[in-house]
């Protein structure tokens, strides 16, 4: 029988690999091939800090302020990492972020009532509710309708894009619009003032270990839990074939416009929890803040290699990319010179990044 | 190779029609389809072989008729229900996901899952199962990938790629094989390849339907051939007993009933 369509290779010896040893070696390659220039872009930089402020830039504390700081943006890049991968993009993000912030802390606030030491001298004590023992429940039920709310945009998000057929970028863009401007409704576009402070106590500037930030946990929670998700399992295996060819998912059997509401979801859900660690850090939460959100994660999905066409995508990748902005942040304001550069730096990286992850599609494609 | 197939037709259509708006595209079509035989469905562009071909594979729901699976009456509301009832089709583009590799097209969404907690609960993926499974399945089929076993399908060539989706097909169907213009971008040689597979399965025992242009590979591959014209029957002919002439004349309308051996059915 012909065989000429095929390509042999005669010098492969029949000697089977252990399956442990493929498995070893395409974990390690999934991890370092795929990313290592992005590994060598961060480790340029880190060393560069190093080496002209070392003993500042090292130091456990500023660590500590880089993982804090990363850890919100980290989660927004998870969920934008498995969006991109089904060929779609959330601009919502932030303005989710924000939303679910508000309504976190409304919902806080509603039934913790504000605290006594905020209130005015003048004013009766009848006026001033706060009774203790409804602060642990005011902090859990604001939590658990924060991560609704964001989940429930995120539902939306999926739902238009997927039972509308409207083009990811208009759905998000609207939604970016509309969660920003409800929560602006909501707060008259000021902080939202009275939050119980156990809720930073007990979050946002706690440590786990004594070492670990909580928000950084929860981050490396994710990031651990995203990477089975997408690279292990089913819903992983699913969301490539759907941003790869959505038409060739539905033949197989793939409810790809179920699966989409699942990944907007999830993006939303993550916009959500990055709105609580945010609530929680600062006890407070302004609409104004996290407008660029939508980008620094799509940025960093970008340069840590996932595709902006579908398809293509690593959670690892992406993880590492979104240490790149606040470590240039850091370091820069570390060596007095003017942070704006950060956004030039990182507006450069991605372009770059992108423009070589077309070069790797089209040798891959003309083999 | 029998002409005069004996045994119960693995699918029988009768009177399908289809309608878009204004367009009927199917305008009664009778299709029968008999195991361990290669049925070519010919016509000329606009003939309403792909419909047809769809409403087999579950992607068209016909308007009228009556579709019979092993003599028993079906009705495919999606190509689910055509898989289960164990037909698989490849499709002219492919529906190949381009950036897995061949391992994940061939079992994309019926994905081997692992034992214990991990694959039910969490639905993880028994990767090593999938890729053992795909190299048998390519080795049966005499497809050798080479270094493109473990690349993302967009890496092969046009004939490799053909070569995944018809694997993929042919190792899922239990009943019958569907190809709609298989060997449309192919050359000489990779047009042999893709023949043998189709040979590999009739003498499994299955039936294969195949969409067909070219009438000299036709008469190469078919055991029957089956004749449409302006969304209807035109004939229907075991291969030994018709000629090019005939099968182009009905194709094309002209010449009308040179050859009519009684088994065509001509509505002018």
């Amino acid at each position: 029988m012909s065989t000429e369509v095929t390509e042999r290779a005669p010098e492969q010896p029949a000697a089977p690999e252990p399956a442990w040893h493929r498995r070893m070696a395409a974990a390690w390659a999934r991890v370092f091939e795929g990313n290592l220039w992005i590994i060598l872009i961060l480790g340029v930089i880190v060393c560069f800090f190093t080496i002209t402020s070392g003993t500042t830039f090292l130091a456990t504390g500023n660590a500590r302020n880089i993982a804090l700081d990363t850890s919100e943006v980290l989660l927004l890049t998870i969920g934008q990492t498995f969006v991109l991968i089904t060929a779609g993009v959330d601009l919502s993000v932030g303005s989710v972020l924000v939303f679910s912030g508000v309504v976190a802390a409304k919902v806080m606030v509603a039934i913790a009532g504000k605290p006594t030491t905020t209130g005015v001298v003048g004013e009766s004590a009848t006026t001033v509710v706060g009774p203790s023992g409804h602060v642990g429940l005011a902090i859990v039920a604001g939590l658990l309708a924060g991560l609704v709310a964001g989940t429930a945009w995120g539902v939306f998000n999926g739902w238009a894009v997927s039972r509308l057929k409207i083009p990811p970028l208009i759905v998000t863009l609207g939604t970016f619009g509309m969660a920003l401007g409800v929560a602006n409704l909501l707060t008259n576009g000021v902080a939202v003032p009275d939050v119980p402070t156990e809720l930073q106590s007990a979050v946002g500037s706690s440590d786990i270990a004594g070492a670990i930030p909580v928000p950084v946990a929860i981050a490396a929670f994710c990031v651990i839990v995203a990477f089975f998700l997408l690279h292990r399992s089913r819903f992983g295996r699913h969301t490539f074939a759907t941003g790869s060819n959505p038409e060739a998912a539905r033949r197989a059997g793939i409810d790809v416009s179920g699966h989409l509401v699942r990944v907007y979801a999830i993006s939303g859900f993550l916009a959500g929890l990055a709105g609580m660690i945010d609530l929680a850090r600062f006890d407070t939460i302004t609409p104004s803040t996290h407008t660029t959100d939508n980008l620094n994660s799509i940025a960093a999905a970008a340069i840590g290699g996932t595709s902006l066409f579908g398809g293509v995508g690593t959670i690892l990748g992406g993880v590492i990319a979104a240490f790149i902005p606040a470590v240039l942040q850091n370091g820069l304001v570390i060596e007095n010179i003017q942070p704006f550069w950060q956004q030039v730096l990182v507006g450069a990286i991605i372009i770059v990044a992108v423009y070589v992850d077309q070069w790797r599609r089209r040798r891959r494609s003309s083999k | 190779m029998t002409t005069t197939p004996s045994s119960e037709p693995t699918v029988a259509l009768r009177g399908i029609r289809k309608s878009y708006g204004h367009v009927d595209a199917l305008r009664g079509v009778d299709l029968t389809v008999y195991p361990g035989q290669v049925t070519a469905l010919v016509g000329d562009n606009g003939a309403g072989k792909s419909t047809a071909v769809k409403v087999l594979a579950g992607a068209v729901v016909p308007d009228a008729g009556e579709m019979r699976i092993d003599g028993v009456p079906e009705r495919f509301a999606s190509p689910l229900d055509a898989r289960v009832s164990g037909i698989e089709t490849v499709y002219q583009d492919l529906a190949l996901a381009a950036d897995l590799d061949p391992a994940a097209n061939l079992f994309l969404g019926r994905e081997t899952l692992r034992g214990g907690p991990l694959g039910r609960w969490f639905r993880f993926l028994d990767f090593d199962a999938m890729e053992r499974e795909t190299e048998e399945r390519l080795r049966e089929l005499r497809i050798d990938l080479g270094r493109g076993s473990r690349r993302a399908v967009d890496a092969l060539s046009g004939g490799q790629r053909q070569a995944v989706a018809i694997a993929r097909a042919m190792s899922w169907s239990r009943k019958l094989l569907i190809l709609d213009e298989p060997t449309a971008a192919l050359g000489v040689q990779q047009t042999e390849v893709v023949f043998d597979l189709i040979r590999h399965v009739r003498d499994r025992g299955q039936a294969v339907l195949v969409i067909l242009h070219n009438i000299p590979q036709v008469f190469e591959i078919a055991d029957r051939i089956a004749v449409l014209r302006l969304g209807q029957t035109a004939g229907e002919f075991a291969t030994a007993d018709t000629s090019m002439g005939q099968v182009v004349g009905l194709m094309t309308g002209v010449q009308v009933g040179a050859h009519d051996n009684g088994e065509s059915r001509l509505e002018h």
